[in-house]
């Protein structure tokens, strides 16, 4: 007996070539099973693909707008305006004063020269097709902030609201469901209306107002996750290793319980986006001028009446803005059949 | 005698609930000795779990209330406690198993870091001191290749090797007293038998008092020294562990040692069984709570709940009728 040949030497090569073992990716690694299990769902549907291939286009006009659609003057979010008449100019009319620089895809594209109205002006000549694309990244940072702020607020007071339990959560909950039951835009509108006198006309006061009354669903949200995590066994376990509360809450509930919450809230930046264009649509907010899809559409309040020959300042930033919160909107349906327990094995 | 490391007295714990209070726990005293392993048995919701949770004062408050009783811990009652005291103890000098390995572990946290969670906190070490030390236990428990393992996370362990891992959480402060809650419950056979081992062997070389909930007999056997029976939240019956094989005197564990299959028992035959069902425990026993099911009842059963009573050298019982005669005590 040569004891080379006989005892184990833990060598599992030949093993692992004879059964396969599943990789588990970084991605998984991370972010748990369960988690990555969500992710995964989200990708495999036509309806969510189409909804992150329109996200992702979203993305490209911010961020490359300052070449799609060059400034003029100092501030690229007020729109050029090409003279001061009231009546809106069609497609492709040319443009006569403030012409920006011609980007250099325009003429390879269409063979002009001139740059002109590409999806012409609103009343007061302001270029739709400028307002449209420097608009998309006012969409993207409204939405951004009011997300990460009722997120904020709203995952701070359910996971106090859960955690305590007993008269804070009935405090918390119930004036959550004051907050509820209050109409939101009608709010919204009121709370910005004022504000503005106090802040001046910008983004901030339709901002702080969205904010001010956005958060309860988040609060209701992360409350029950956290209610349902509170009773697992590592909760004990952490517990009866004699942890802090704090840090049993931060390291040990909330990263379990959170997951849910922050995709549904990236996925919210649709609706507040709509909800901001509402706003501006009813005059609330920026100054006159500045690049935000619903200003433009609150440019055609005055030609409501003869949309059949000014079609173009309805219809374009209309057609963006649909786009854009359909975006949202269909991968956050992808989400929600990918978070409902009942789809669980299905997909 | 040994010292009495823990010496628990009267305990009571009752949870509200929308039907009424249940007594999940009736004036339970138990004692540890130093180094002593006591294996705690009983059938589900015998209060088994909810004793061991109340003295850590873990108990989910509402809905649950300790109502009286002590625990005498090194001189000091772990139920008159501040908050912050008892958590220095949990986990430090007194740590906890848990039933099931598959979810004692948190998830998305791997588990090197929660390993040094809380050696960071009653240890006083660095981070570097901590993993180092965290090898060393999961290579003491048997836990190949430690180093790499660190950073997995739970679910790339199995429910065997989760076990490892908590048992080696639960040791790594250096604990006077382990709780091991029906810790083999949630795992198959063989690897019951490795836990068990695996930990007479810690036992003997850490040294620590043990207290093991199981309702496996043959479990408790194999480990403990001295054995409490509980049932209906009272301790029914309590013995060295030959003393409880050779001699055991209340129905009921009468009951439960009959119910094991027996290896050496010819032809075939219907395995016992204990009529009837454990008793709610919505109100405040008057009558002895096994009553209802125990062959050998009585008038008297039914009027007045027996005491824990003496009945021979490291032999205590709660019954009215001596089982071996059938004759009241």
């Amino acid at each position: 007996m040569t004891e080379n040949n006989i005892n184990p030497t833990g060598d599992n090569k030949l093993l692992a070539e004879t059964h396969s073992t599943r990789k588990i990716s970084w991605l998984e690694r991370t972010v748990g099973p369960d988690n990555y299990r969500i992710l995964k769902g989200l990708v495999k549907t036509p309806a969510s693909i189409i909804g992150m291939i329109l996200i992702a286009i979203f993305i490209l006009i911010a961020i490359f707008a300052p070449v799609i659609a060059p400034p003029v003057g100092n501030d690229p979010f007020k729109m050029p305006r090409d003279g001061f008449v009231g009546e809106p100019k069609g497609p492709g009319s040319p443009w006569k004063k403030n012409v920006p620089d011609v980007p250099f895809w325009y003429q390879t594209l269409t063979g002009n020269e001139e740059w002109v109205h590409l999806l012409g002006t609103a009343q007061g000549q302001y270029d739709i097709f400028y307002g449209i694309v420097w608009g998309t990244r006012t969409a993207f940072q409204t939405g951004f902030i009011v997300v990460v702020a009722t997120v904020l607020i709203g995952v701070i007071l359910g996971s106090i609201a859960a955690y305590y339990g007993g008269g804070v959560d009935n405090l918390i909950m119930r004036i959550t469901d004051i907050f509820m039951t209050l109409p939101y835009i009608m709010m919204a509108l009121i709370f910005s209306s004022v504000l503005t006198p106090i802040l001046g006309r910008s983004l901030l006061p339709p901002m702080i107002a969205m904010i001010a009354f956005g958060w309860m669903g988040y609060a209701r949200i992360i409350r029950s996750d956290i209610l349902s995590i509170k009773e697992r066994d590592y909760v004990l376990a952490a517990k009866a290793s004699g942890l802090k509360s704090g840090r049993i809450l931060f390291k040990h509930i909330l990263p379990n319980a959170i997951f849910p919450t922050l995709v549904l809230a990236s996925l919210g930046i649709g609706d507040v986006v709509l909800g901001f264009a509402a706003l501006s649509f009813l005059g609330i907010g920026t100054e006159v001028g500045y690049a935000d899809w619903g200003q433009i559409l609150s440019f055609a309040r005055n030609w409501i009446t003869s949309l059949d020959k000014y079609w173009y300042i309805v219809v374009y930033p209309g057609i963006t803005l649909t786009l854009f919160v359909m975006g949202w909107n269909l991968v956050g349906d992808a989400m929600r059949d990918v978070l409902d327990p009942r789809m669980r094995g299905k997909s | 005698m040994a010292e009495k490391i823990l010496d628990v007295q009267g305990l009571e714990t009752q949870f509200k609930t929308p039907e009424g209070i249940v007594h999940a726990v009736n004036g339970v005293s138990i004692h540890l000795d130093e180094g002593e392993t006591l294996g705690l048995v009983g059938e589900s919701g015998c209060g088994k779990s909810v004793t061991m949770l109340s003295i850590l004062r873990l108990i989910q408050s509402p809905p649950g209330q300790i109502v009286a009783g002590k625990a005498i811990f090194k001189g000091s009652d772990l139920l008159a406690m501040s908050q912050e005291e008892i958590r220095q103890v949990r986990g430090g000098q007194i740590s906890m198993i848990f039933q099931d390995p598959m979810t004692s572990l948190n998830p998305v946290m791997n588990i090197g870091k929660q390993m040094a969670e809380p050696m960071l906190l009653h240890l006083g070490i660095t981070p570097k001191e901590a993993r180092e030390r965290s090898i060393k236990l999961l290579e003491s428990v048997g836990i190949p290749r430690a180093g790499e393992r660190l950073k997995d996370y739970p679910h790339q362990y199995s429910g065997g090797m989760r076990q490892r891992v908590m048992i080696a959480m639960a040791l790594s402060c250096n604990p006077q007293i382990l709780i091991a809650d029906e810790p083999t419950t949630a795992l198959d056979v063989t690897i019951q038998a490795q836990i068990v081992d695996l930990v007479i062997r810690l036992r003997q070389e850490l040294g620590m008092a043990i207290i093991w909930i199981t309702h496996d007999l043959g479990v408790a056997a194999s480990i403990a020294n001295r054995i409490a029976v509980m049932y209906g939240g009272f301790i029914i019956e309590e013995a060295a562990v030959k003393e409880l094989y050779a001699n055991p005197s209340h129905p009921y564990t009468l009951g439960l040692i009959n119910s094991l299959p027996q290896i050496q028992r010819k032809g075939r035959q219907r395995l016992y069984s204990i009529e009837g069902m454990p008793p709610i425990l919505l109100q405040t026993p008057k009558a002895c709570p096994f009553a209802p099911r125990c062959r050998w009842v009585r008038e008297k059963c039914w009027q007045q709940n027996p005491m824990l009573e003496s009945i021979g050298e490291n032999h205590k019982v709660a019954c009215w009728v001596d089982t071996t005669t059938g004759s009241e005590r």
